[in-house]
């Protein structure tokens, strides 16, 4: 039903969302803070990195700017949290007000193409791979990568600690934790992961626009949660994996939707779509539980 | 059985065999960004210029067509799926779909169409000449004949404001298109931010006093509110223009015709070239051509100008606000 190309579009653009969904499971999951900067340093990252790479920058030093760039976004998100004491859901939405203007700053316009730019995939067309399944090997491995350091760094001190912090804040202050950075780091950390998604989306689109950044934080948590429901996220590789898994799932469902004629499906009906699998992953784990529950008790 | 009704069956029966294994459908993809009835009005037109063409929808031409509710992460999945199942020609509506059709397709035809400055989008290396596979359509307003239309209305304006969304990459070309032409007339142009259409009305304001009339482009946020401009400009007697016909029935005084409708008929020309084998390559990037003036005398009157008899003899509809 789903043609190849299409199927493939779906695993390319589902790898780049897995990059956002790590990223809101450290800042929702493994901190407990609701982040919405992420749509705002989605485009961030795409815009930086599409201004150094007309720039004549390496794109993977584009890429490497981006992060930082991200970075700071999400620092700053944390720091209006932790030193200003500003609601953690507010800082993260006057920052992303913020970053729009400073986007359009930073591009100068809405939109810069990169169509006949060299970007990251470039030197990966020569190896003799159809056009559609170079950006997915790309993007696989380095989602793995990322996937592989993330796990690693959960498991050092500095992730135990911030693991810590998020779980049980008290606790963690009176082992001698200072939260607040952790809470500086770690979603500094996960804005850093949605600008690298949103660099390397713009790379294989061919364009960064500011509008970019609608609807990414729906879209992570839609792929976050899903990833949830259909994997138990048991240990942190498996949380990751699944975020991963998550992202490619909701990208085969819009694949889909668009495929679903047969239904009556219409594209009109995607953000639909969207909020109903967000919900059912969120009640069906429930339901399950007290449905077991109540045979348990009968 | 009656003999002649069974042959008449057969024969019949072998029309219908020989025009389905003539007639397979051409099919053309059209993807459009976000669902707004300036393109929706480009689609309506690509279609009925086909069907003019002879290009019957169902028998010769399939259509098939997917909004990405703004979204480019799911313009980009269409664009992969119509790449997927190879159609004749996609038809990408303004430049962000245009764009992710661009990145996907390799050896399908694309005609992009409503898409301001294609050249900046790099979508296509000239106008004159698109080269590869692609070329399409520019919604580029024809803005030296619409400056011309504003001086003969007000020909002692020498400030000139506009309301734009500095995030809206059309909207962006045009105002710096704007700022050239003006300064070649030896005007000036006066600028006013307005990310969303909640801000309109601010940015109006803040024009009042720094211009002598106010021109509206073809921007989608400004658009859409344009009833803010054109009370402010009631209030301090500063003529508001526009660039589409259906904002002067909303209270502007005088615009020169750009109907989304002619970009799509346009764009359905392109399309018939390419499906009757012309290589799209070699089609330059075409504009709209049709104009035609429509002006407001009642609302000039509250805006504290006076519409010359001449202007409105040649105007093609006089419209009253609604």
């Amino acid at each position: 039903m789903l043609s190849e190309i299409a199927l493939y579009g779906a695993f390319e653009t589902g790898l780049i969302y897995g990059l956002v969904a790590f990223g809101i499971y450290l800042s929702f999951r493994v901190l407990d803070f609701p982040d919405l900067t992420v749509d705002g340093s989605f485009p961030l990252g795409a815009a930086v990195s599409a201004v150094l790479i007309i720039g004549g920058w390496n794109p993977w030093l584009a890429t490497a700017a981006a992060i930082l760039a991200g970075m700071a976004a999400g620092a700053v998100t944390a720091i209006l949290n932790v030193r200003l004491k500003i609601l953690n859901l507010l800082a993260s939405i006057l920052t992303m007000i913020a970053l729009y203007s400073v986007n359009l700053r930073i591009m100068d316009r809405p939109n810069i193409a990169l169509l006949s730019e060299d970007t990251v995939l470039t030197p990966w067309y020569d190896l003799g791979l159809a056009f559609h399944q170079v950006p997915v090997i790309l993007f696989l491995i380095v989602a793995i990568v990322v996937m592989v350091l993330l796990w690693r760094f959960m498991q050092s001190e500095v992730g135990l600690a911030m693991r810590a912090t998020g779980a049980n804040p008290r606790m963690a202050r009176a082992q001698g934790i200072a939260t607040g950075w952790m809470i500086i780091l770690g979603v500094a950390l996960s804005n850093g992961l949605v600008a690298m998604a949103g660099s390397l989306f713009a790379q294989s689109q061919g364009a960064a626009d500011v509008t970019m950044g609608v609807g990414v934080i729906v879209i992570g948590l839609a792929s976050l949660i899903g990833g949830e429901a259909v994997l138990s996220p048991r240990s942190v590789f498996r949380a990751l994996l699944a975020c991963l898994i998550g992202a490619i799932l909701y990208r085969l469902a819009i694949a889909l939707a668009l495929n679903a004629d047969f239904i009556g499906l219409k594209t009109q009906d995607l953000n639909l779509i969207t909020a109903v699998l967000v919900t059912l992953a969120i009640v069906l784990p429930n339901a399950r539980h007290s449905v077991k529950s109540f045979f348990a008790r009968s | 059985m009656n003999r002649s009704i069974l042959k008449a069956l057969v024969s019949a029966g072998l029309v219908l065999a020989a025009g389905a294994l003539h007639a397979e459908p051409r099919t053309v993809a059209v993807t459009q960004i976000v669902e707004h009835p300036a393109l929706d009005a480009v689609y309506e037109g690509v279609k009925d210029e086909l069907a003019e063409a002879g290009y019957k929808e169902g028998e010769d031409v399939r259509y098939v067509h997917e909004s990405a509710q703004a979204n480019t992460a799911v313009a980009s999945q269409i664009a992969r799926k119509f790449v997927g199942e190879q159609p004749d020609v996609i038809v990408a509506i303004a430049t962000p779909s245009a764009q992710t059709v661009a990145a996907a397709a390799r050896n399908i035809p694309v005609v992009f169409s409503a898409v301001t400055d294609p050249v900046g989008a790099r979508l296509v290396k000239s106008l004159e000449k698109p080269g590869a596979n692609i070329t399409g359509i520019t919604d580029m307003l024809p803005l030296d004949k619409h400056l011309d239309m504003l001086q003969r209305v007000v020909p002692d304006a020498k400030r000139i404001g506009t309301v734009y969304n500095p995030g809206e990459a059309n909207a962006v070309a045009l105002v710096d298109q704007l700022e050239k032409k003006l300064d070649a007339r030896g005007l000036t142009l006066v600028k006013a931010a307005a990310t969303k259409t909640s801000e309109v009305l601010g940015a109006a304001r803040s024009l009042v006093g720094k211009t002598d009339a106010i021109y509206l482009t073809t921007d989608n946020t400004v658009v859409s509110a344009a009833e803010a401009v054109i009370s402010v400009g009631e209030r301090a007697k500063i003529p508001v223009f526009a660039a589409d016909t259906a904002t002067v029935s909303r209270g502007a005084i005088a615009a020169l015709g750009f109907d989304y409708y002619d970009v799509g008929r346009q764009t359905g020309k392109v399309v018939g070239r390419i499906l009757a084998g012309e290589n799209p390559g070699d089609i330059p990037v075409g504009g709209v051509d049709a104009l035609s003036l429509f002006v407001n005398p009642e609302a000039a009157k509250r805006m504290g100008v006076e519409l010359a008899p001449d202007v409105i003899a040649d105007a093609e509809e006089v419209v009253t606000t609604e």
